[in-house]
């Protein structure tokens, strides 16, 4: 599959389908989109870049290991959840605030939390099939 | 519509059933995923089919009506997404199951199973501390 | 006190932290921790002395009537005192004990945990409380004799300690819901005054047993004493701590807890004597089994229970030397016991055996150590000047008060061997030629023994001391105002004769001890513990049985059981439930919505016929597009991007494994089982859907997310404000469980890169 015209069209697509999981994970909120499609959308990017370019290159562009990610996943859709907690609200209460004239709220920062996790979660599955496929021609008996 | 739907729902369910029912763990596998297809089509269709428009609010506060009913959307878009999450454990589960046991016939695997059975975790800490 | 016992469990948590910062100091440094809680409960003695309660309360499951509530009156009292006082020297020796084991971070921890947990058991008013803590205590103590996990011994000795505690655990439980349905109260505080209703309800005779089970088998009462000497596996801090001076007094301290209320009537004042009696007895019969420090010390400890139970026996028939010799020979055997186990410890540590055969001319070599060992000792024998002579000399006032000749002849010949052990335990020191290369310990292991046995001979001299808590702790267990002026020599009276015997027939036996050891020595003696053993195979073979008929092995097996039981009884349910009727059609099918369903059936059908994996995958695949443009048709766009990505990624995923499978076999066909229940369980779903879309909607949280959307969740994709705000919490159940599918892929993928690398 290392024909050129995948290697340079993917270089283009991957950038373009990483800024649209971007933006469907922040207009999700709004119109359709949201964590889940966002994430999907992000997988699809790097396993895309992974094929035309091998493993090595595309966990280049990660910035943490995929299983890093769905720990800070977690971890920021739970901050997300405890926020209200410490206002005396009951868990998980939205709480919206204004930032820089963006309204900010709770749920969209654990939306990114979904976003991060399924992210890291799917594509940490891909990357590992993908990496025993590069050896296995290697060691075949 | 509905009838049409049921039809659909039930047809499905049951190639999902008989794909599982067979021995290959691949077959197994492609009928984990239709029968996760037809139970989100029931789910969908018990919020009830008929609307015009999809549920998003305008702009100015108000729903347009008929809106198709959200919260089995919801409900399936995780679904979804775990039903995916699953099948990935799934595959490389069997992927794993077929290097080590060199076959992917689940009717197959028990006895090469017993054959070689799994260190138990004591050996390997005794292991690691040595 | 809620402070006390909760900075207690944050310290224990804290504890690895502490370690891998002050390493080898981090005994002393950790033993701040029970050291200062100590500082604090002695500060309400004079409270408590006066007679008061002191009692802290907060809600913890309000609607259950179950509080985080505490009680401290003296019988608590002392015994936080003894779990703080003994923990603190505990956690020091511990430092010098295991120095540089590689799990010592663990090991602090644990034995924080415990103590911890120990605290709220005897501080805990409430029921639910109570047995938490209990419970708690259970599995810190499986924790800790199994810490050397590696040792099949030592975790076949923390199975069998958790197995029979914790079953008694369970029993404790129900015994106490009882007490409290009886009662009509959840705070034992408030139960201890109604003693009388207790004892007059129908339930009594049961919660009795109940609690007595859950009491014995944590106090190690025969029949079930056999799992403490095998708890000696653990490291002697474990030994010393939970295994004779706290934990196995738990049960001890429930029965004197509950003694003013369920105590006073025949079958509890002769049941608790009666395995009291038993308990000391075969206690002291096993010793001579042993020459092991640990084993020798470790039956004791099952005798003095045994004493304690008895002497909780005695407390309604006697006017108060029951009670007084309770709170006496407790605190007595606590630091008795405590120090001689350290001693032990720090012996084993320097000599290198725990046979009493092998050891000799100790005493020149580790003379701190042989001094604590020879003051505890004394403690043990119940001779004067030690606090073990004069709770030994109550306990005999006791019983001459309220038993029979032949008890008080059998509780003789038990405390008899106490003066045994303790020539066995100290000849060693004084005979023979000391050891080459033997030399005292650094001084966290001796400090324990010096200081536990020093009070004990303080105790002893100047008994003034003790009296007042020792009072307001019989007041407790007998529950009602109660004194006695401690005394060191009480004048001639009878049970200074029964003292004398005591130790006479105690050196008696120990010229026999060597003879009586060979002989019994020779082969395992039949016990309880045979049926424990018996029992632990019997469940075993059962539950193999069990496995092999319900766990064949064949996916295919469980399941045609799965569906075929799903489609017999979801069929039973709808063909009782009444007249089928048909769903009045909402909307008309447009042309392409039929062209798609009919479609999807198609793929669906053309999936079975297929002869190539690769083929089936596509042929899904494509019925999962039909689903998304479905979807999309039917105004759900949220759902049709998700289902079409899933799609796409699915089938990477299944050709990214095809791609490297080599035994990839054959599509075999189905046999007609498989077609019948698949037909059956597609059946059965049409129908359920049909009749499900004949009833009417209820569309009530629909209307409630498009109404709220908007101006409470700030989102016009109502979806979405239901996955991320008013379904929040769902939503992270649902991403923790993807999250857990990919750590579960990388740990199969991991395994598989550790066995290619050799």
């Amino acid at each position: 599959m290392n024909t050129l015209i995948l290697k340079t069209t993917s270089r283009f697509l991957f950038t373009l389908l990483l800024l649209l999981s971007v933006f469907l994970l922040l207009r999700g909120h709004n119109e359709p989109g949201g964590g889940f499609i966002g994430a999907l959308v992000a997988v699809g990017a790097y396993a895309l870049f992974a094929l035309a370019h091998g493993l090595t290159a595309a966990r280049k562009l990660l910035p943490l290991p995929p299983l890093r990610l769905v720990g800070w996943g977690l971890l920021v859709a739970l901050l997300s959840a405890l926020v209200a907690f410490f206002l005396n609200k009951p868990l998980m209460t939205g709480v919206w605030f204004s930032l820089l004239g963006v309204k900010v709220g709770t749920p969209v920062i654990f939306d990114i939390g979904v976003y991060l996790t399924v992210f890291g979660a799917l594509l940490s599955a891909i990357f590992g099939l993908e990496e025993t496929a590069d050896r296995t021609p290697e060691e075949a008996p | 519509m509905e009838t049409w739907m049921a039809l659909l729902v039930g047809g499905l369910s049951a190639v999902g059933v008989y794909l599982m029912l067979r021995p290959h763990l691949i077959q197994f596998l492609i009928g984990f995923l239709v029968l996760g297809n037809a139970a989100n089509l029931l789910i969908f269709t018990s919020g009830r089919l008929g609307s015009a428009f999809p549920p998003l609010v305008q702009p100015d506060g108000t729903v347009l009506a008929p809106y198709a009913n959200p919260l089995p959307q919801a409900l399936i878009l995780t679904a979804i997404v775990i039903g995916f999450a699953l099948a990935a454990f799934g595959i490389v589960l069997f992927f794993r199951a077929e290097q080590v046991l060199k076959t992917l016939n689940a009717e197959a695997m028990p006895e090469r199973l017993e054959a070689a059975p799994a260190p138990s975790p004591v050996d390997e800490v005794r292991e690691e501390r040595a | 006190m809620i402070l006390a016992v909760t900075s207690a469990f944050l310290g224990a948590l804290l504890a690895p932290l502490v370690y891998r910062w002050l390493g080898q100091l981090a005994g002393w440094g950790l033993a701040l921790l029970p050291l200062g809680l100590t500082v604090y409960f002695a500060s309400l003695l004079p409270t408590v002395v006066a007679g008061e309660t002191v009692r802290h309360s907060a809600a913890w499951v309000p609607t259950l009537s179950v509080n985080f509530s505490f009680y401290l009156d003296g019988l608590s009292l002392l015994f936080a005192l003894l779990i703080t006082g003994i923990g603190t020297f505990i956690v020091i020796y511990t430092g010098g004990y295991l120095k540089g084991h590689p799990d010592l971070g663990r090991f602090y921890m644990t034995i924080l945990l415990f103590m911890a947990s120990m605290l709220g058991l005897v501080l805990a008013d409430n029921i639910v409380t109570l047995f938490v803590m209990w419970e708690l205590t259970s599995l810190t103590s499986y924790l800790l004799i199994g810490f050397n996990h590696t040792e099949f011994r030592s975790r076949r000795a923390a199975t069998q300690a958790l197995f029979v505690t914790a079953g008694g655990g369970l029993a404790l439980l129900a015994g106490l819901v009882l007490l409290a349905g009886m009662g009509g109260s959840w705070e034992i505080s408030e139960l201890l005054a109604k003693g009388e209703v207790l004892r007059a309800h129908p339930w009594y005779l049961g919660a009795l047993v109940l609690v007595l089970v859950g009491a014995f088998t944590k106090s190690a009462q025969f029949p079930f004493h056999f799992w403490l000497p095998n708890a000696m596996e653990a490291p002697t801090p474990v030994s010393a701590y939970l295994h004779s001076a706290t934990m196995v007094k738990a049960g001890v301290y429930l029965l004197a807890r509950l003694q003013p209320a369920l105590g006073g009537t025949e079958v509890w004042s002769s049941t608790l004597m009666a395995f009291g009696l038993a308990t000391l007895l075969t206690g002291a019969t096993l010793t001579f089994r042993h020459t092991d420090l640990k084993r020798l010390l470790a039956y004791s400890t099952v005798a003095a229970l045994g004493a304690l139970v008895f002497a909780i026996g005695l407390v309604p028939l006697t006017s108060y030397y029951g009670a007084v010799g309770f709170a006496t020979f407790l605190l007595a055997h606590s630091l008795y016991k405590g120090g001689l186990f350290m001693a032990a410890g720090a012996v084993d540590h320097e000599a290198g055996t725990r046979d009493i055969n092998q050891l000799s001319g100790l005493f020149r070599v580790m003379p701190i150590t042989g001094v604590a060992v020879g003051l505890s000792a004394l403690s043990l024998a119940g001779l004067p000047p030690v606090l073990g002579f004069i709770g030994k000399e109550v306990l005999y006032l006791a019983a001459l008060q309220a038993a029979p000749a032949w008890i008080i002849g059998l509780a003789v010949l038990g405390f008899a061997v106490g003066a045994t052990l303790a020539l066995i335990l100290t000849v060693p020191f004084f005979r023979g030629q000391p050891p080459t290369g033997v030399h005292e310990g650094p001084p966290s292991l001796w400090l324990g023994p010096v200081v536990l046995a020093g009070l004990g001979l303080l105790v002893g001299l100047f008994p003034g001391l003790y009296n007042p808590l020792a009072d307001a702790v019989a007041s407790a267990v007998k529950g009602a105002p109660t004194s006695y002026h401690l005394k060191l020599w009480p004048g001639f009276n009878p049970a200074l004769l029964l003292s004398l015997l005591t130790v006479a027939v105690g050196v008696g036996l120990y010229f026999v001890y060597p003879r009586l050891q060979a002989w019994m020595a020779q082969d395992p003696l039949p016990g309880p513990e045979n049926a424990y053993v018996a029992l632990l195979r019997g469940l075993l073979r059962l539950a193999a049985r069990l496995e092999q008929t319900l766990q064949s092995g064949s996916l295919r097996a469980y399941l045609v059981w799965v569906f075929a039981g799903l489609s017999g009884l979801v069929g039973l349910a709808l063909w009782r439930g009444g007249p089928f009727r048909w769903p009045g059609e909402t909307s008309a099918l447009s042309p392409a919505q039929l062209v798609l369903v009919a479609l999807m059936l198609l793929g669906g059908l053309l999936v079975l016929r297929l002869r190539s994996h690769l083929a089936m995958v596509v042929v899904a695949g494509i019925v999962g597009a039909g689903v998304a443009l479905l979807f999309l048709l039917q105004n759900a766009p949220d759902l049709s991007i998700t289902q079409f990505l899933v799609e796409t990624l699915t089938a990477i995923l299944i050709a990214l494994v095809l791609l490297q499978i080599r035994n990839i076999g054959e599509v075999p066909r189905g046999r007609w089982l498989d077609k019948l229940v698949a037909l059956l369980f597609g059946g059965l779903v049409t129908v359920l859907m049909l009749g499900m879309l004949s009833e009417p909607i209820e569309l009530h949280l629909t209307q409630f997310f498009a109404e709220k959307s908007l101006p409470e969740g700030f989102g016009r994709n109502i979806v979405n404000v239901i996955l991320v705000d008013f379904r929040g919490l769902d939503t992270f159940g649902e991403i923790t469980v993807v999250g857990l599918a990919g750590l579960g892929v990388y740990a199969l993928l991991k395994r598989l890169r550790r066995e290619e690398k050799p």
